[in-house]
């Protein structure tokens, strides 16, 4: 925790986006978690994500439910709209907003005991019912707030601070995602921005469910020796599989790589993205390969990473709801309730 | 880039630019951190010791800290270091327990002082306490040199300089004044065991125009003039007063001759205003005083009628760049004539040492200075030691004291049979951590967003009706304070250690400069071009660290750090740490018991 205020100066050299902003306009107040805590570079990502893609902070809504994890939004995008809700809810109430209004950028922050244990069941209809959002679990396998018990994602015999082991198979939320048909789903590692940063820009802008399970290391109860998700034994298992680029509009693709390494995934915003593939038999584009994969890897101790599966004609909830193109919020009574007359002839379709 | 040694004295100490760019190295932040303390004695002995005239240096110092100070690159205007200084030396306390102990036993040592200035006063202080017998001469009925002759009293008042110098002078010196040198040869048959000369710079320049020597009469050399002010021999000047010169010596002419009752007072200078050699702050007052400053107008020649002076003609030029240096070029427009009924010159000074005899041994360049050793200030003759403006030239207080004390080593290694070059101590640096509990630092790690405070002025009128009002008034406590709190404490240093590391990337999110990247090493050209944001600033170092876990490297850019703390704040390991940086230039004093 920081008592010293973060300075409202910044480096005069710092970049001004699009619309005018600098990166330091889409921070927000100064994180209360511990020194060193993976979430602050979870949250300091988001921020460098949003900035580069010049989006407007006030079009934001943040959603979080209870945790470390669920008090960063207070932590970046200071001018955005949010709601910290009850204890695993936070799927609830991004869905009910979504609905609502379907012109907000969505961001909803999670945890593994917010998300696998007492939320598991609201995650997985979230997913279900594609939800146009960004879905971030910042997963570090304890129980941080109540002083580091096991959560649902601990691996089985990683063990506590003190070094009794965890008795319970861990629920991967990555495989859950990719089971119950989440179109964009990745996995990566708070201390890797290059990697985490173009996953979280794809993410932002991805029509559809976007999940991404952040190994983000607690480095109070879960930064030892004998935890799966250390800064350490994370850097030494990772395997990334397929690296996202994230090509805005404007941006000429092939100054990037020689045609042939990469494969390019159209964005609904006329941006796209490159999907670079540092394992050749990875095949990011299908659900049931990418699962295989996942799992496989997840037992023989490995942690796959990058860009794991992305749908290429995603859609979203209001899509297969079919609603309106304005939000919902935005109709008037005369809309809603066109009176009498309109009723009579609902009616007398059905005679 | 190879890892950085933080253990090299000079590494640190370029992070603290203020005490840098000092010529005596002055711990700059350390006196400030004092003053916002309200313990004003310590903060003046910290000066005491490095720069030895607080309250003169105050008021008068050419500040070479203050466009160096962080705060211009950070947002602007520079911490107000000078006048902090004198925040110190007005609101001190009895410094004597404090003072150094001069031994009532000598050392058997004899050392002349040629001349009673800066230099010389300073290298006596730091002689003295270690038994040093000290003779010092002066042609002046006081102590101080161009302190006393040549600095306004509306700028420096005679007891902030009489205490000054007096405090010295009492230590012990035996001063021989209203003393001329004439010959160098009869002071070295007086066999001392070493000389050092702080005759200072005292000829001033003077220019042969038509029409000079017809007007001799009327026309004085500025820095002749000001002594004769100072000394009360000249106490008044009428008419029309053209001041022709654009360094501090001409404002001090135009703003002295304001007070004397000249009836209307202008300074011409040959060349552009941003080039003139004069402070920016002098030429501020000096225009708000009314006094105009007429730019580019090389003097022509002096109108003269029946043996009176009627004016100057000045040709108009105008400055041209030319290859990053200025170049003048006539305007083509007519000359000007500009009534006057006295003229002031003051366009320069230069050394001029007629009493030293050529065939002692003592060597001298093409500019008549004499040649030195520059880390020894030893002259080819090994007793005599040079300092102050007749070491290399007009210089200002704060090199005067700069040299003495480098002066001061070699005379002491020299008396003792021992090499001033090579037996010299080495420079140091310790560095202390200032962590004082969780989240507490032994300093105000708050970057506080004030602008530089303006230092309240004497009235207008009351201070041109009379020569010894002081103009700047001076901080109170409060101002002060305020001030002090804008000091970056830039000798309170991020200290990194790669093998805590465990790479979070906390410092490197939380740093409000975005002075710290994480990233792969490289050369410099391109570490500097790939950080978080590119370091362009050259002349600050880069703080790279050795190879981390990862296989990369921790890349400071120092250049705009605040050194808020808080990358050590959000360090989980305590792999940063502030830690205060205490460089350690040696003085004489560390040879005193």
């Amino acid at each position: 925790m920081t008592f010293v205020a973060k300075p409202k100066i910044h480096h005069p050299l710092l970049k001004v986006n699009e619309i005018g902003l600098k990166r330091r306009d889409y921070e927000g107040l100064v994180s209360t978690l511990c020194a060193g805590c993976g979430h602050d570079s979870v949250s300091a990502a988001l921020i460098q994500a949003c900035s580069e893609l010049s989006l407007p902070p006030h079009k934001f809504a943040k959603l979080s439910g209870i945790g470390c994890s669920s008090k960063t939004p207070s932590y970046f995008l200071g001018n955005s709209h949010g709601f910290n809700s009850v204890h695993g809810r936070m799927p609830s109430v991004a869905t009910g907003a979504n609905i609502a209004n379907r012109d907000l950028i969505y961001i909803g922050v999670s945890g593994d005991g917010d998300s696998a244990s007492i939320g598991l069941g609201q995650f997985a209809h979230a997913v279900r019912r594609k939800i146009n959002m960004l879905y971030i679990v910042d997963n570090n396998g304890t129980y941080g707030l109540t002083k580091g018990q096991f959560s649902a994602t601990n691996d089985r015999g990683s063990t506590n601070k003190r070094g009794v082991p965890n008795l319970y198979t861990s629920i991967d939320l990555v495989s859950m995602a990719l089971q119950i048909g989440a179109s964009f789903v990745a996995r990566s590692f708070s201390g890797d921005k290059t990697q985490l940063v173009p996953l979280m820009k794809a993410a932002l802008l991805h029509r559809g469910f976007a999940f991404i399970d952040v190994i983000s290391p607690c480095v109070m109860f879960n930064n030892h020796d004998g935890s799966t998700k250390s800064y350490g034994y994370i850097r030494d298992h990772s395997a990334p599989v397929v690296d996202a680029d994230f090509i805005a509009p404007q941006e000429e693709i092939e100054i990037y790589y020689a045609p042939g390494t990469a494969e390019t995934v159209a964005m609904p915003d006329g941006s796209s993205l490159r999907l670079r593939k540092l394992e050749d038999s990875y095949n990011p584009r299908n659900r049931v390969d990418a699962l295989a994969y996942v799992q496989n890897a997840l037992d023989e101790g490995e942690v796959v990473t990058g860009l794991l599966y992305v749908e290429d004609d995603s859609v979203d909830c209001h899509e297969v709801l079919e609603t309106p193109d304005v939000p919902l919020n935005s109709l008037d009574e005369s809309v809603l309730c066109p009176g009498s007359a309109e009723l009579a002839a609902v009616n007398d379709s059905f005679r | 880039m190879k890892p950085t040694n933080i253990h090299d004295p000079n590494y640190f100490h370029k992070v603290v630019d203020c005490q840098w760019a000092c010529p005596a190295h002055t711990p700059v932040p350390e006196y400030i951190r004092l003053i916002a303390q309200q313990r004003y004695t310590e903060a003046y002995m910290v000066n005491w010791e490095s720069n030895v005239f607080p309250g003169i240096l105050g008021r008068t110092c050419d500040r070479p800290c203050e466009p160096a100070c962080r705060r211009v690159r950070t947002e602007e205007k520079p911490v107000a270091i000078c006048r902090l200084k004198r925040v110190a030396a007005d609101h001190k306390g009895d410094i004597t327990p404090y003072l150094p102990h001069v031994p009532k036993t000598k050392n058997g040592k004899k050392i002349a002082l040629l001349g009673a200035g800066p230099a010389s006063l300073a290298v006596a202080r730091d002689l003295l306490p270690l038994g040093y017998e000290i003779d010092m001469f002066d042609r002046d009925p006081g102590g101080g040199g161009m302190m006393r002759s040549q600095i306004p009293a509306f700028r420096l008042p005679a007891d902030v300089l009489e205490e000054e110098v007096d405090l010295i002078v009492n230590m012990g010196i035996d001063a021989y004044y209203n003393h001329e040198i004439t010959s160098m040869r009869e002071m070295l048959e007086m066999n001392y065991d070493a000389y050092f000369v702080g005759t200072g710079a005292p000829r001033g320049r003077d220019l042969d125009l038509p029409g000079r020597k017809e007007v001799a009469d009327h026309i004085s050399i500025g820095i002749d003039w000001l002594s004769s002010v100072a000394f009360g021999h000249t106490t008044s000047i009428s008419g029309k007063v053209i001041v022709m010169g654009g360094g501090n010596t001409a404002m001090d002419c135009c703003r002295t001759s304001k007070r004397l009752g000249a009836e209307n007072v202008t300074v011409v200078v040959r060349s552009a205003f941003h080039v003139m050699k004069a402070s920016e702050w002098e030429k501020e007052d000096a225009m708000a005083e009314g006094i105009p400053i007429l730019n580019n107008r090389p003097p022509k020649e002096f109108v003269h009628e029946n043996g009176r002076l009627k004016g100057v003609v000045f040709e108009r030029v105008k400055p041209i760049e030319d290859n990053g240096r200025l170049k003048y070029v006539p305007t083509g427009e007519p000359d000007v004539f500009m009534e006057a009924d006295h003229i002031l010159m003051a366009i320069g000074q230069e050394n001029h040492c007629p009493w030293i005899e050529r065939d002692l041994g003592i060597e001298f360049d093409k500019w008549d200075c004499p040649i030195l050793d520059e880390d020894t200030l030893q002259s080819t003759h090994p007793k005599i030691f040079f300092g102050g403006d007749s070491a290399f030239g007009p210089e200002n207080i704060i090199w005067a004291s700069a040299h003495a004390h480098k002066a001061a080593i070699s005379i002491h290694l020299f008396c003792q049979g021992r090499d001033p070059k090579k037996d010299r101590p080495p420079d140091g640096v310790n560095l202390i951590s200032q962590k004082m509990g969780i989240h507490e630092w032994s300093y105000d790690a708050e970057h506080d967003p004030s602008q530089r405070y303006i230092v309240p002025h004497a009235n207008l009128r009351r201070s041109l009706d009379n020569i010894k009002v002081e103009v700047e008034l001076g901080f109170d406590e409060q101002l002060g304070f305020k001030e002090a709190q804008r000091c970056l404490n830039c000798d309170v240093q991020t200290v990194f250690t790669e093998k805590l590391c465990i790479e979070c990337d906390a410092c490197m999110d939380i740093c409000p400069m975005d002075c710290i990247t994480f990233t792969e090493n490289r050369d410099e050209e391109e570490l500097r071009a790939n950080l978080l944001v590119p370091a362009e600033n050259n002349e600050q170092d880069l703080y790279v660290s050795d190879h981390l876990d990862t296989g990369r490297v921790m890349v400071k850019d120092e250049d705009l750090c605040l050194h808020c703390g808080l990358c050590a704040e959000r360090c989980p390991t305590n792999a940063w740490d502030m830690q205060k940086s205490v460089v350690h230039n040696p003085q004489l004093s560390s040879y005193a018991e």
